[in-house]
């Protein structure tokens, strides 16, 4: 359990996060979405207590990360940059990590044979790819049987068969009732993999929900709907809280408000034939853009707002 | 990677104790080259570099003139290379803790130890204590290599001679010394070559700079400098230097300063 009050970051003059208020929950796969530069690292070094924040409180199962007597057994973290000496191998890497806790050698072992870096234990880590890097990170992150685990873009750099690892992975660590916290820039892949979503831009909390509603959120529930008599469909369709934007000359006209029942049953009642009735459902990219493009937009045009 | 990954449970986690951080210091101190390179270069310095000097001014000792002969310092030349083994520990120290800012092992160790303190300490212990493990029976070797050779002119030192015991252990535990010092400007501007310029700045660049004040200035300040406070361990005759003991104390005081300065930073900085 992760909890986030007003969480507030400066760099300088710049704001990075900007009065995160959130709760991550136990048990579920939580995605942290937002586009380059929106603050999800800094968000996840502020938990870890890696940066004090400016303002505003983070706790993790109800207490400062610091203040645990066992942060290993409270939070594993795979951050985003690499942090591992180039010069030693993994397998000393992990030790060295583990010795703090007092956790046995003997685990050591189980994660490097779990991550599939058996063969490439003794190289020193900065010889390794980008993936093997990553599967390093990843048995860091659970060395210390962590009840939340907190993942920056855990996905870099692996191949399809990682990334498949990665997402049973995730998925299994949710359901031992643990708290899983992970951001990524690939969509489909949260769509994929996150059951509640997050989502920040430049700083502020743009969304705080399940993966379904998002979706269904911001492709605002559009119905495709082909009809012969497009125009006299309109105007039975019209009302205050309904737009229809009709397509081509066709009679192709996406309805906005309604839902495709209701559609269907006005049209037959008015005895209007239907060649199509389709619900739009956005992909998780398009939800995402649309929630995020306010944002960009006010990028866009804050250089003029400066001057 | 197999297809259905488990995390087996972990049936005990300990909690984070000095002790185990320490002992956490001291595998990745082993674990990486630099260190026992430079702790092999060390070693290597202080001993190879002392029988050498003993081994010219012995060959050189006849041809002397007699005032030479009577200043001649046989102490002295059996640790000459303490001169060139202090900057391969320097250095080292630096490393120790500006290596973890270069490669971003800082965040992981900070993420352990979110306390940040323990890492220090237990830097400075392990770092320490292998410093000196390793060069107080290092400078002892020197000096009775280097007095092997000088005695076959008959112009050695006795160890029992006063204050020589005292000088020869105070090399090695000279060198400890350096050596937090330099990990504590190391954790200060955590920037290896930052670091090492501030420490070669400090010790080797202020001291020759001294000559620019007026003399009486220069030899009263020049004494309280780090390099010739600490050498002052290492001398058995007298001369413009602090008491031995006095000396290297007032060394261990710059090198807990830098310490300090450098626990409050890391408290306090983002990491």
């Amino acid at each position: 359990m992760i909890e986030a009050q007003g969480l507030t970051k400066d760099y300088g003059d710049k704001r990075a996060v900007d009065g995160l208020t959130f709760t991550v929950k136990p048990g579920i796969v939580t995605g942290f979405l937002g586009p380059n530069g929106s603050g999800k690292s800094t968000t996840m070094r502020l938990i870890l207590e890696l940066d004090a924040p400016t303002a505003g409180d983070v706790t993790v199962n109800g207490k400062h990360y610091r203040d645990h007597p066992a942060p290993l057994h409270e939070v594993g973290a795979l951050l985003e940059a690499r942090s591992v000496h180039t010069g030693r191998s993994a397998y000393n890497h992990l030790l060295a990590m583990a010795q703090t806790h007092g956790i046995p050698k003997s685990r050591v072992d189980v994660l490097i044979d779990m991550v599939g870096l058996h063969d490439v234990s003794k190289k020193r880590a900065g010889q390794f790819s980008l993936g093997m890097g990553q599967r390093l990170g990843i048995a860091t992150a659970l060395l210390g049987d962590p009840s939340t685990v907190l993942l920056d873009e855990p996905v870099n750099g692996l191949d399809p068969e990682g990334i498949l690892w990665v997402r049973h992975l995730l998925k299994g660590l949710a359901a031992e009732g643990r708290t899983v916290f992970v951001s990524s820039h690939l969509m489909s892949e949260m769509a994929l993999t996150a059951d509640h979503l997050i989502v920040i831009g430049r700083g502020r909390l743009i969304a705080d929900t399940s993966t379904e509603d998002f979706v269904q959120q911001a492709s605002g529930n559009v119905v495709r709907v082909r009809s012969p008599q497009a125009t006299r469909l309109a105007e039975l369709l019209a009302g205050p809280e309904v737009t229809v934007t009709p397509l081509d000359g066709d009679g192709l006209l996406d309805v906005k408000g309604l839902k495709a029942e209701q559609i269907g049953d006005l049209a037959a009642g008015n005895g209007i034939a239907l060649h199509e009735l389709t619900p739009q459902q956005a992909s998780l990219e398009d939800a995402f853009m649309e929630l995020t493009r306010e944002d960009v937009e006010f990028k866009a045009l804050e250089p003029e707002a400066v001057a | 990677m197999s297809a259905v990954p488990t995390i087996p449970p972990l049936p005990h986690v300990g909690k984070v104790t000095q002790a185990r951080v320490a002992l956490s210091e001291w595998t990745k101190l082993r674990s990486v080259r630099s260190t026992r390179w430079s702790f092999f270069a060390a070693v290597v310095f202080a001993i190879g570099i002392s029988a050498l000097a003993c081994t010219v001014v012995a060959h050189h000792y006849p041809q002397m003139d007699p005032r030479e002969k009577a200043n001649f310092d046989a102490l002295g030349v059996s640790l000459a290379g303490v001169q060139l083994a202090q900057l391969a520990i320097g250095v080292l120290g630096v490393l120790v803790i500006t290596a973890e800012y270069s490669t971003g092992m800082i965040r992981a160790s900070m993420t352990a130890v979110p306390k940040r303190l323990p890492v220090l300490w237990g830097k400075a212990m392990v770092f320490g204590g292998v410093t000196a493990a390793l060069m107080i029976p290092a400078a002892l070797i020197a000096f009775f290599v280097g007095q092997a050779i000088l005695s076959r002119h008959g112009i050695n030192i006795a160890f029992t001679h006063p204050g020589v015991p005292r000088a020869v252990i105070g090399a090695g535990l000279y060198l400890v010394v350096v050596g937090l010092f330099a990990l504590g400007l190391g954790a200060i501007v955590r920037n290896t070559a930052g670091g090492i310029a501030l420490f070669a700045g400090i010790m080797f660049v202020i001291p020759p700079l001294m000559n620019v004040l007026p003399q009486s200035w220069n030899n009263a300040a020049s004494p309280y400098l780090p390099l010739a406070a600490g050498e002052s361990i290492m001398s058995i005759s007298s001369g413009n230097h602090l008491a031995p003991w006095v000396g290297l104390g007032l060394f261990v005081l710059y090198a807990l300063a830098a310490i300090a300065i450098a626990a409050v930073l890391l408290l306090r900085r983002d990491t």
